[in-house]
């Protein structure tokens, strides 16, 4: 019998996904013998005609990662998806929008003047800047199309399933492997990982207070952070009672607090949100002044709740920019 | 921006005091604009800060939130919770680039209908002058 065919996929990534695929260290030498990768730019040659040759929903699985950002992302995510029976939206960026989705704070205008002419580093005196069509004596020269907007990956294409994190660990990336091929599939939009809130399995959690009270908010770089406590409970933000939980506490482990990679639990419609009104329960202020006081102490709201899921937030970006 | 411009207005409502305070002013036959849509909460407390952004985002001009004075909250400390994520939704508002003034906290008690009237009459005036919320979908 032919193996399932698979493809791998990056669209607006830092290419830290493609490094966890790797990482899967002998794992992966399973996952290849199992399947028949028939694109994965990253690591091996192949054309994009190929793949437009192939039958409809001819791949079994599309792994796809990073968030969807041009013309040329939009086009091939589209394309796979219509080869493909499956499609897994893999990482926080696919997932949730990510880092990347950030830049919906800005826009492309104000994106291609900082980075074409303002940085220190650029020379630009005839203010050139990248053009979707181009023509000159040769022919004609074409790039892919910057968006105003980032999105998710579902909010470009139809998802079956979700490979939270930044970047997902090798055991989830096994687990949804193995769970795909064995054919026994979980309901579509499942999202490969705990139900549950991280702080329900964080080893920290017992350090928490009966009632947890802050008096003011740290930020991890001003302070040395105890190694058993809850960040939380100590006032350094943590994303934990807001995220979803299944990463293995990597980032607590690494006496960092979490900054909500895994989205939201499925409840949960806004991250950030809930984020927000988790954090104002614990803050000590009985005043409209106290509390004004400190909320000025949380320096970049967007980049602190929201840091991985603007895009899927209920706004998706800065308004009026 | 249209002359008759008629904001609409989403209120969340504690029902021990801003709403009843709504029911004695509708009682007392007090003068409020009709552009409030109140919303009956068991305590302000409960208002999830997405319910105003979700309001925001369908197009709601303006979002007005009323609870008990401090020391009246009927479940002791909920309004104390509203007050303090009432000041970082407006942070995370004004950074979204949104005009925090859509968004309206106000401690009403159950005998303030008084208040409640003129604070509707207040808000309505504020969001009249700063016009249709730009996220409104276009009609
Ligand atoms: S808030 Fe952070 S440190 Fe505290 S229990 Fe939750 S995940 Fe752990
Ligand atoms: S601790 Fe938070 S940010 Fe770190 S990997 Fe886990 S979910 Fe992601």
């Amino acid at each position: 019998m032919a193996k399932p065919k698979v493809a791998i996929y990056w669209c607006a990534s830092c290419g830290g996904c493609e490094e966890a695929v790797v990482d899967l260290a002998e794992d992966i030498l399973k996952v290849v013998d199992a399947v028949d990768i028939v694109l994965w730019p990253v690591a091996m040659d192949f054309k994009y005609k190929d793949i437009e040759a192939m039958p409809d929903k001819s791949i079994l699985v599309s792994f796809i990662n990073g968030s969807v950002r041009n013309s040329e992302q939009e086009h091939i995510v589209k394309l796979l998806r219509q080869k493909s029976q499956l499609v897994v939206a893999f990482g926080a960026c696919a997932h949730l929008g990510g880092i990347p989705g950030l830049a919906n704070v800005s826009n492309k205008k104000e994106i291609f003047e900082i980075a074409y002419k303002l940085t220190h580093t650029t020379v630009n005196p005839d203010n050139i800047y990248p053009q979707p069509v181009t023509e000159i004596p040769q022919g004609r020269l074409t790039l892919p199309e910057f968006y105003d907007t980032v999105k998710s990956l579902d909010q470009t294409i139809d998802v079956d399933y979700y490979l939270p994190g930044c970047a997902p660990p090798p055991d989830l990336i096994m687990k949804g492997v193995e769970t795909l091929l064995s054919g026994n599939l979980p309901p579509k939009g499942t999202v490969i990982a705990s139900e549950k809130a991280l702080c329900e399995t964080c080893p920290r959690n017992k350090t928490k207070p009966d009632k947890m009270v802050i008096k003011e908010i740290k930020r991890i770089h001003e302070v040395i952070a105890d190694p058993e406590k809850c960040f939380l409970a100590e006032g350094i933000i943590c994303t934990g009672p807001a995220t979803r939980g299944g990463c293995g506490e990597r980032c607590i482990n690494a006496n960092m607090p979490c900054r909500g990679c895994f989205g939201p639990t499925k409840e949960v419609i806004d991250q950030g949100a809930k984020f927000l009104s988790a954090l104002a329960s614990i803050i000590d202020a009985n005043t409209e002044e106290e509390a004004k006081k400190i909320a000025e102490q949380i320096i970049d709201p967007i980049g602190l709740f929201y840091m991985y899921s603007l895009p899927t937030s209920i706004l998706r970006r800065k308004q009026g920019v | 921006m249209s002359e008759n411009f008629e904001p609409k207005i989403i209120g969340f409502m504690c029902k021990w005091c801003t709403y009843a305070a709504a029911d004695l002013a509708g009682v007392s036959r007090l003068q409020y604009p009709s552009n409030i849509v109140p919303i009956r909460l068991m305590c302000s407390g409960g208002l999830e800060p997405s319910y105003v952004i979700k309001a925001l985002k369908e197009g709601a001009d303006g979002v007005f939130i009323g609870g008990c004075h401090f020391g009246d909250c009927h479940y002791q400390t909920g309004n104390y919770h509203t007050n303090k994520r009432f000041a970082i939704l407006q942070k995370l508002l004004e950074e979204m680039g949104i005009d925090k003034r859509r968004v309206r906290l106000e401690w009403i008690s159950a005998a303030e209908g008084i208040k409640f009237a003129r604070t509707i009459k207040e808000f309505v005036e504020e969001i009249k002058k700063l016009g249709p919320n730009p996220l409104k979908k276009e009609a």
